[in-house]
């Protein structure tokens, strides 16, 4: 179910509130995940796969 | 003589080229049906459903697969990442057919071509999106024309000619992606005005970025999804560069739409959480929107996460195929599935078979073109005469 909001400051309030927390867990998992994608990558600039 | 005669003729009849010419047949019998019959000849086109698959696939899909020509130029010349140098030729061949065919499109949709500068010329309207839209796919399509006249005049041997577009470079690649970046978000923007008609799920204010990212995405596997059709069918026409290189370019790209779509995950979650729409997931169109997000945007994220850790080349070329049916499933829940979604099924669009034909015939003239500029011209590989050029 939807939360009821009575004036825009809540709506505005429980949104951002949702959106900042987001935002934190966001730049701990993409950090995390540029981890996980270039973690194998060696300095030599031409890649050869089998 | 006529052994000789004979044996090419049977060269020809591949089955490829025998479907390909039905295709184009019934094409061009549709052709004549839409401009003399008008709209409803061909369509099921009404006043309360204008726009339906030659805007939703043939140009949305369209201009966005054709992204490729500008994220490769810009990664080349902007980033200065030259050994990703042998994928421009193609990718900007791609990139200019995608927007040719565009504009094709078009004319089946609005009718009466001769009034195609009509916005240039007579009326401007500057205040519609539509007009930013057309103005830049002129001038974008003028860019590729140019970007992609180096390749024809290595062919027809004009050698001075050549050298002048070559020095203009890098001034078309950042008017290219200047062009690029203000129409991909503005085809977005286009349903910005419909916050009634389109679901709450795709509905978004930030519709604009994500037309632009998502296009970031439909042009590196775009890139990759031809290379991957290239090799299968071009090999032969490729120089030892651009075979050479070919890997380097999957694991590249593969590693910067693996990025890009984390991002653009990221940006539809907090566009859910911000207009607090997490209600509409448990319902049916939201289901249908996790599918979309999940199967067609996570997925592909970490697949090709996957494949760029394990130099596995082939999921790679897989995943851009998947990713590039997300893009246009994408295109097609904003403009027609999740379109008008309150209306009774008896009142909502379903394209009519003869309109599905055009963008088959469409699409088939583009690889038709494609595969003829290809075995022609120095796309996979370097002009002898032009080494080091």
């Amino acid at each position: 179910m939807p939360c009821e909001f009575f004036t825009l400051q809540d709506f505005m309030t429980y949104t951002k509130g949702i959106t900042y927390i987001l935002m934190l867990v966001s730049l701990c998992a993409i950090t995390g995940f540029w981890l996980f994608l270039t973690e194998r990558d060696t300095d030599e600039p031409h890649h050869h796969s089998k | 003589m006529s052994d000789e005669k004979s044996l090419s003729v049977n060269k020809a009849l591949t089955p490829f080229n025998m479907v390909a010419g039905i295709i184009l047949l019934i094409g061009m019998v549709i052709t004549i049906l839409r401009f003399t019959g008008g709209l409803a000849a061909v369509s099921n086109l009404t006043d309360d459903n204008p726009w339906g698959i030659w805007i939703g696939f043939d140009l949305l899909c369209g201009v966005a697969l054709a992204a490729g020509g500008y994220v490769t130029s810009a990664a080349v010349y902007i980033f200065g990442l030259k050994r990703y140098h042998s994928a421009v030729r193609p990718a900007i061949l791609t990139g200019f057919l995608g927007y040719a065919l565009v504009v094709f499109a078009l004319h089946y949709d609005v009718g009466r071509p001769w009034r195609l500068p009509y916005p240039f010329i007579v009326q401007q309207g500057t205040t519609s999106l539509l007009f930013e839209v057309g103005a830049c796919v002129a001038l974008y399509l003028t860019v590729l024309f140019i970007e992609f006249t180096p390749a024809v005049m290595e062919w027809l041997g004009l050698k001075r000619a050549r050298t002048i577009v070559v020095r203009l470079t890098m001034l078309l690649t950042i008017f290219g992606v200047v062009l690029s970046t203000l129409h991909q978000s503005s085809l977005g923007a286009l349903y910005l005005i419909a916050p009634s008609k389109l679901h709450p799920l795709w509905y978004s204010t930030y519709l604009p970025v994500y037309f632009f990212v998502s296009s970031i995405i439909a042009g590196l596997s775009m890139v990759l999804f031809e290379s991957t059709l290239s090799h299968h069918y071009f090999s032969h026409k490729m120089d030892k560069t651009h075979l050479a290189e070919a890997d380097n370019v999957t694991l590249g790209f593969g590693k910067a739409a693996s990025l890009v779509l984390a991002g653009y995950f990221t940006i539809k979650i907090i566009g859910i959480a911000i207009a607090d729409n997490w209600h509409y997931l448990t319902t049916g169109y939201g289901a249908w929107f996790l599918l979309e997000l999940l199967g067609f945007v996570a997925l592909p994220c970490l697949m090709y996460a996957v494949g760029v850790r394990d130099r596995n080349v082939k999921l790679i070329r897989w995943t851009a195929g998947w990713t590039i049916l997300g893009i246009v499933l994408n295109r097609l829940n904003i403009s027609l599935i999740a379109f008008n979604w309150q209306l009774p099924s008896s009142q909502r669009y379903v394209p009519h078979w003869m309109e599905i034909m055009v963008s088959v015939f469409i699409v088939t003239i583009g690889i038709l073109i494609f595969r003829f500029i290809v075995t022609r011209m120095p796309i996979m590989y370097e002009h002898p005469d032009y080494h080091s050029h």
